[in-house]
C-alpha cells in the first residue's frame, strides 16, 4: 500500500489523459473525435479547453466525467477511474444550460445531489443556504428556477455543482447562453468562488478572451479528429481584478492564443 | 373576480345549452326537420333536427321536475335512485381508472426502461383500443365467470371495473411514457453525474417531470373509465347502475318522455366527479407543473 503524505497527495494531478482516443459510430463510418489526447492538470489548476466546434472539447469532458468511455487510452482523475470519480463524487459539474429542476426552488435544487447522497436535511439546508449566499442569491433561496434570470440560473448550477465541495469542476461552457454584460460579471465571480475553493477547473469555453482571463493554461484544440495542438500558459495569478481585461500583457495573451488557433500568426492592422 | 370567471361562464354554458334546446323547442317546426322525403309517404326522408313535442322534445324544466318526483304514490323521488345508481357506476369506475392506472403505469415504466419490450408492447396497447367494447365486455364476464372456482362467484361490478380500466389504461399508459422519457438528456446526465441510479433517477427526476404529462392523460382516462363502466353495465346486464337504468327508463319513454333524462344528468355529473378530481389532484401536484406553459 503507497504511504500519502500530504504533499504527495498534492502531487497526485486532478486529471491525467494519456493517449486518450473516441470514436463514434461503427468501424467503417467511425468518426474520430478524440485522437491522441494527453493531458495532466494539476491539483487547483485551472484549464480551459478552447477550440472550434466539432474539436471534442465537450466529448472530452465528457470523458473525464465519466458520461461517456474512451475508446482507447487513460483517463485518471486523483489517480481514480472516471467510474470512481464520479461514484465517489470528485467532481462537480456546470453545462451550458443551468439544467435547473423546475419543481425545486433554488435552495432544493442546489442540495439535489446532497439529497441524492443520504445528507442530512439540516446539515443539507445549512450548506445549500451557505452556497446560495456565496453565488449572489440570498434574496432569492425559495423562489422556482423559472422566477429567475439566465445569469442567475447559471448561479445556481453553479453552486450545486460545488455543493459536493468537489476537487474538480467540470464546466462545459457554462456562461454560453448569457449576455456579455452578464457573462464577464459572472466570470469574476467564477475566479472569486473558484479561488475560495481551490478546486481544480476545466472549463470548455468558445470565447478566447473568458478562456484567458480565468486560465492557469489554455488548452487549444482543433477538430477531425479532435486533438490538443497548443497550449497556452496565461500565468496572470489567482487574483485577477476586472482591470486585467484593459492590460497589454492579457491582449498579448488573447492573441497568442488566437494565433494558436488559426495555425498562423494574425495579421495586425498596425503591421500591416 | 378572477377566479369566479371560469365558473360563471361554464354555468352560462350549461345555461345556453338549456336555451337553445327550449328556443328549437319553441321556434322549430312541429315534425322536425326532414331532408329528402318523398311526398306522402310517411318515414322518408333523413330527420336531421328532431320533431318538437313534448313527447320527443320535453321542456327542460319537465326534466327537473320528473327528477324530484317519484315512480307512483309513496315512492322515493327519483333522484334517489338516480343517486344511488351513480354511487355503483362511480364505485365501479373509479375501480377501473385505479386498476388502469396501476397496468398503464407499469406498462410505461417498462417500455421506458426498455426499447424492446416498447416495440413489442406499444403496437398492442393501440391495437387494444381498436376492440369494440360492446363485443369485449360480455368476453371479459364470461372470463371472470370461468376464473371463479373457490365459491367467491366473480361479481358483475368486478367485469364492469375491469372493461371500465381497459379503456382508462391507454391514455395513462402513453402519457406516462411520454412524461417518464421528457427529462432533457442535460438532466438525466447531471443524475448520472451524481452517481444516482436507477431509482432515485425516477424518484427525483422522471416521476416529477412525468406529472404534466400525466395529468391530462389522467383526465382522458377518468372520463374513459365513467364511458366504459355505462356500456359495460349495459353491455353485461349489470342492474344498479346508470347504464342499465338509461336503457331501462329509455323503454318507458314514450309514456314517461322526462323519465331518461334522470340518469343522463347523472351520468354527467359523474363525468364531472371524476374530471373534478383529476383537476383537484392538479392542483396538489401544482408545483410539478412549473414549465408546463414553455414544454
Amino acid at each position: 500500500m503507497r504511504f500519502e503524505t500530504k504533499e504527495a497527495l498534492a502531487a497526485v494531478p486532478a486529471v491525467r489523459a494519456v493517449g486518450v482516443e473516441k470514436t463514434f459510430g461503427k468501424r467503417a463510418k467511425a468518426v474520430g473525435a478524440l485522437s491522441g489526447i494527453d493531458l495532466e492538470i494539476a491539483a487547483g489548476e485551472f484549464v480551459s479547453l478552447i477550440g472550434p466546434s466539432g474539436c471534442g472539447k465537450s466529448t472530452l469532458m465528457r470523458l473525464l466525467a465519466d458520461l461517456d468511455q474512451p475508446t482507447a487510452g487513460t483517463v485518471e482523475i486523483y489517480g481514480r477511474t472516471p467510474r470512481q470519480a464520479r461514484l465517489g463524487q470528485e467532481y462537480g459539474i456546470a453545462f451550458q444550460q443551468a439544467g435547473l429542476l423546475p419543481w425545486r426552488t433554488v435552495v432544493q435544487n442546489i442540495a439535489l445531489p446532497l439529497e441524492l447522497h443520504g445528507v442530512s436535511y439540516a446539515e443539507r439546508a445549512e450548506r445549500a443556504q451557505r452556497l446560495a449566499e456565496m453565488v449572489g442569491l440570498a434574496d432569492f433561496m425559495d423562489r422556482p428556477p423559472d422566477q429567475l434570470s439566465g445569469g442567475m440560473q447559471q448561479r445556481v448550477a453553479i453552486a450545486r455543482a460545488l455543493a459536493e465541495q468537489p476537487r474538480l469542476l467540470l464546466m462545459d461552457e457554462p456562461f454560453g447562453a448569457l449576455d456579455e454584460m452578464t457573462r464577464e460579471r459572472m466570470q469574476g465571480e467564477l475566479a472569486r468562488i473558484v479561488g475560495q475553493s481551490g478546486a481544480a477547473v476545466v472549463f470548455v469555453t468558445h470565447s478566447i478572451p473568458e478562456a484567458v482571463f480565468l486560465s492557469d493554461r489554455v488548452v487549444v484544440m482543433s477538430p477531425r479528429p479532435g486533438r490538443i495542438t497548443a497550449v497556452v500558459d496565461t500565468p496572470f495569478g489567482r487574483d485577477r481584478p476586472e482591470t486585467l481585461r484593459e492590460e497589454p500583457a492579457f491582449f498579448a495573451k488573447v492573441t497568442e492564443v488566437r494565433e494558436a488557433l488559426h495555425g498562423v500568426p494574425v495579421e495586425r492592422a498596425n503591421e500591416r | 373576480m378572477r377566479r369566479a370567471l371560469p365558473w360563471i361562464l361554464g354555468a352560462l354554458g350549461v345555461v345556453a345549452v338549456a336555451a337553445l334546446w327550449e328556443l328549437y323547442k319553441w321556434l322549430g317546426p312541429a315534425d322536425g326537420v326532414v331532408l329528402g322525403a318523398t311526398a306522402g309517404q310517411a318515414g322518408s326522408g333523413f330527420r336531421i333536427l328532431p320533431r318538437t313535442g313534448d313527447l320527443n322534445m320535453p321542456h327542460v324544466w319537465d326534466m327537473f321536475e320528473r327528477l324530484a318526483a317519484g315512480n307512483g304514490p309513496g315512492t322515493p323521488p327519483l333522484w334517489l335512485s338516480v343517486l344511488a345508481a351513480m354511487g355503483v357506476t362511480l364505485g365501479c369506475a373509479a375501480l377501473g381508472l385505479a386498476l388502469g392506472l396501476v397496468v398503464g403505469f407499469a406498462l410505461a415504466l417498462l417500455m421506458q426502461r426498455s426499447r424492446i419490450v416498447e416495440w413489442g408492447v406499444l403496437p398492442w396497447v393501440i391495437v387494444s383500443q381498436t376492440v369494440p367494447l360492446i363485443a369485449f365486455a360480455p368476453i371479459i364476464a364470461r372470463i371472470g365467470s370461468q376464473i371463479d372456482r373457490g365459491g367467491f362467484p366473480w361479481p358483475g361490478w368486478l367485469s364492469v371495473a375491469v372493461i371500465a380500466s381497459y379503456l382508462a389504461f391507454f391514455p395513462v399508459a402513453v402519457g406516462a411514457l411520454r412524461g417518464l422519457r421528457s427529462p432533457d438528456a442535460i438532466h438525466v446526465d447531471l443524475l448520472r453525474s451524481y452517481g444516482a441510479g436507477y431509482g432515485q433517477t425516477l424518484r427525483k427526476l422522471r416521476l416529477p417531470a412525468s406529472v404534466p404529462y400525466l395529468l391530462p392523460a389522467l383526465r382522458l382516462a377518468a372520463a374513459s373509465a365513467v364511458v366504459g363502466a355505462v356500456v359495460a353495465e349495459v353491455s353485461i346486464g349489470m342492474p344498479g347502475g346508470l347504464g342499465r337504468m338509461i336503457i331501462q327508463f329509455a323503454q318507458s319513454a314514450s309514456a314517461d318522455p322526462a323519465l331518461p333524462y334522470g340518469p343522463v344528468f347523472g351520468a354527467v355529473v359523474v363525468g364531472l366527479l371524476a374530471a373534478g378530481s383529476v383537476a383537484l389532484l392538479g392542483l396538489v401536484l401544482r408545483n410539478y407543473r412549473r414549465g408546463e406553459a414553455v414544454a
